[in-house]
């Protein structure tokens, strides 16, 4: 998913290699050439399946690609910075709801984002100590992460229906918390259904990869601050965390994106429509491109979505990068 | 290790060029060739109540259809959900089926796209021509005034169905006829966790269906003659509002339906919790649910006055499949010998006959099987009291925009905020503001 920094292959010279004959020099141009060979047919095939789609969603944004146009779409007339004008005019209906889909986006992010990450390591570092049917557990906390998306979040959008709903039968006929059954599926707490399946669905990646960050510790630190005299919260803050630190920096990363890009959850939950409060913005872009038919528009919207997250996560490294590079030095 | 070096060379080349070449496809073979004149692929919708009905009804006859004319067709039948994205799909790679099926609504859209053949009356007289279909089904396969796009094949309209226990408990003699009396009807029935009246308030095109035929009601369309979005009208917002306060105002619809997009209102139904559904075919799904055939009874959908006909007195959409030909087909004459085949008279007798709906070939609608009491209303319906979608370009936005400001409207009169003809208008408002410029 990420690309972590390798240290650079074929550099470390064998021990004794002082004077390099022609033969052993050979031998090295091939040792350095055959990392870059092998990672040829992946390059190739990232560049297909990756980047010419996104330079062609790039030509398609400048383009007024609709109807009349998608069976030929090279025939499609330049749309200059058209469709980009119509995303970002806030005034007109169409800016001001791809603007409040995106801040229902953002809001959904940092809650599931936060939200999972909280969870994953709690679970994980109280699944650190050893007790019975601990690994019973660790299978069972797994069990939202293994599902396949689709099967999960059909079940889960049955719980939230209002008349027959696994989630009404609970709060409201059984513990009678709310005065009448709630709908879930529409209207404003379409947004808790959707942070409920996302952070249901995401945590357990958390939990996983923090539990491995926790395995490179060293038991010793712990022992040693406990002679010290340091309780459950100091070892906390003072040892996991900052061990933790390089995990949490990509851990948190890849759930940002995954998170901010879901088109799952909301589709399978809502359906083409999703209700205002849940109005992610993948789905907004599948909308305003596959349902109206107007694929400049939904190109443009992605672009922009694209240079969003770029800034985002470029910022984000850097700053967790320099953070780093502080804290080593 | 060389070899394999220049296979993957070779592999990752071949596919280069592969999503080049599909790319730029599509535009080549204007007006189709005919390549490979033994084989065609076909490409149904979903209208037994599975795929693999529909694989088991439609075989036989593509095997006669073999044995008469030595042309194989390759059949996939392809889910509603799934159906106009594949066309989409299609129409910008240019590889596509032979012969299609095709919502009725979606045709002007699709039109446009230029992947259909046009049915001028050269190609008309290939299938026995023009006079042969009922006229309100050929008005809903593409933009007034042109060639349509493509050919009816099923045809379908709304109807009341009610559920005759349920009305025998309440002390009502029979169906509703006007709107008025829905209401009143539906207020005795409206208690205990019975409702009167079911609807899918989640389901954009049924949402439009329903709007679409009581702004007719009040003398308004959604386009006006220019083909341009006319959708704050009075006319038009009345109708939403009358449509929505049958459950904000009304209360005869129930609160839960708000959420519902699949086909919940019949399991409803077929339980005796809501007494009537506005519905086009529901025989075989209510079978499968468990009620029998007498248990049910079949009335034209409410007017707000008089009896349903022409004009304000519009009960219904006209509703169905239209078969298409794909202009880039590389066997055009096999396409139209299939589509004469799928349009004979016997083949529609059979077809039609499985699937519930109407023949929208005159000479098939002859056959006894489509004079049942329940077909007999959607056939008078259909002759009399409906009217086709509007046939423009912008039809299927026109369906996600004014589909999803009913539903919202749908989700404030759910949770019992006030739904007001200021509040519709704004919200139809916002959604022509959605619509494409031009």
């Amino acid at each position: 998913m990420t690309v972590t920094a390798e240290p650079a292959v074929g550099k470390e010279a064998p021990p004794g290699a002082t004077a390099p004959a022609p033969r052993r020099r050979t031998g090295r141009v091939r040792r350095i050439a055959l990392p870059y060979l092998l990672l040829l047919p992946a390059l190739l095939l990232e560049l297909l399946v990756h980047l010419v789609p996104m330079v062609i969603g790039i030509v398609m944004s400048f383009k007024e690609l609709t109807q009349f146009y998608i069976r030929d779409w090279g025939a499609a007339p330049w749309a200059a910075f058209d469709n980009y004008s119509l995303s970002v005019d806030f005034d007109a209906p169409i800016g001001k709801a791809l603007l409040h889909s995106f801040f229902v986006t953002c809001a959904f992010t940092v809650l599931s984002v936060g939200l999972c990450w909280l969870l994953g390591t709690t679970a994980a570092v109280y699944m650190q100590e050893n007790f019975r049917g601990r690994g019973f557990l660790r299978a069972v906390f797994l069990v939202p992460y293994a599902l396949p998306v689709y099967a999960a979040v059909i079940t889960w959008a049955f719980m939230f229906q209002r008349d027959n709903g696994l989630v009404n039968h609970v709060l409201h006929d059984q513990l009678g918390l709310t005065d009448s059954p709630s709908f879930w599926l529409i209207g404003d707490n379409s947004f808790v259904a959707l942070l409920v399946v996302s952070v249901w669905k995401g945590w357990p990646f958390a939990f996983l990869i923090v539990m491995a960050g926790l395995q490179n510790i060293p038991k010793e630190l712990y022992e040693a601050a406990s002679i010290d005299g340091a309780g459950m919260i100091q070892q906390l803050r003072r040892i996991t965390l900052p061990s933790l630190r390089p995990v949490n920096q990509v851990l948190v990363l890849v759930l940002f994106l995954w998170t901010f890009n879901d088109f799952n959850t909301p589709y399978v939950l809502f359906g083409k429509a999703a209700p205002e409060a849940a109005d992610l913005i993948s789905i907004h872009i599948y909308q305003s491109s596959f349902v109206t038919w107007n694929f400049g528009t939904g190109s443009a919207m992605s672009v922009l979505l694209l240079l969003f997250l770029l800034v985002v996560t470029g910022v984000y490294l850097v700053l967790t990068s320099r953070g780093r590079r502080a804290a080593d030095a | 290790m060389r070899r394999t070096r220049a296979a993957a060379a070779s592999a990752v080349t071949v596919s280069l060029l592969a999503a080049v070449t599909a790319c730029g496809g599509g535009s080549s073979t204007d007006g189709g060739s005919n390549d490979s004149p033994k084989t065609l692929t076909y490409w149904a919708s979903n209208q037994g109540p599975s795929i693999e009905a529909d694989k088991k009804i439609l075989t036989p006859e593509l095997k006669k259809f073999e044995k008469q004319t030595g042309i194989k067709v390759k059949l996939e039948v392809i889910p509603w959900s799934d159906l106009l994205n594949r066309i989409l799909a299609a129409a910008t790679s240019g590889q596509g089926p032979d012969v299609l099926n095709i919502g009725n609504t979606w045709s002007a859209s699709l039109q446009a796209t230029g992947a259909l053949l046009p049915w001028d009356a050269k190609n008309f007289g290939k299938i026995g021509g023009k006079d042969r279909f009922v006229e309100s089904a050929l008005g809903s396969a593409g933009e007034t005034g042109s060639d349509p796009a493509a050919v009816p094949l099923y045809s379908m309209a709304y109807a009341l169905y009610y559920n005759k226990k349920m009305f025998e408990d309440a002390g009502i003699a029979g169906p509703p006829a006007t709107w008025d009396e829905l209401v009143a009807d539906g207020k005795k029935i409206s208690k205990d966790d019975k409702w009167a009246l079911g609807a899918e308030g989640a389901n954009l095109s049924e949402n439009i269906h329903h709007v679409f035929v009581l702004a007719k009601q009040h003398g308004a369309d959604f386009f006006d003659a220019d083909g341009k979005p006319d959708f704050t009208s009075d006319g038009a917002v009345a109708a939403v509002k009358q449509y929505v306060d049958l459950m904000g105002k009304d209360k005869v619809i129930a609160p839960g339906n708000a959420e519902y997009a699949q086909n919940q209102s019949l399991q409803d139904f077929a339980k005796d919790k809501t007494a009537m559904v506005m519905w086009q075919t529901a025989a075989a799904t209510l079978k499968a649910h468990g009620m029998s055939d007498d248990e049910w009874g079949v009335a034209p959908v409410p007017v707000q006055s008089g009896a349903p006909g022409a004009d304000t007195a519009v009960n219904s959409m006209v509703a169905g499949i239209n078969m298409a030909v794909f202009k880039n087909t590389d066997n055009v004459d096999g396409a139209m010998k299939f589509v004469n085949f799928m349009t004979s008279v016997d083949e529609q007798t059979i077809l039609n006959k499985t699937y519930g709906s109407i023949p929208p070939v005159k000479a098939a609608q002859q056959d006894p099987a489509f004079n049942t009491p329940a077909l007999k209303v959607i056939r008078d319906t259909l002759a009399k009291s409906a009217a086709p979608l509007p046939q423009v370009a912008n039809e299927s936005q026109f369906e996600t925009a004014v589909g999803t400001a009913v539903k919202e409207l749908f989700a404030e009169a759910a949770a019992g905020r006030p739904v007001t003809t200021a509040s519709v208008k704004e919200k139809l408002d916002e959604a022509q503001q959605q619509m494409p410029k031009k």
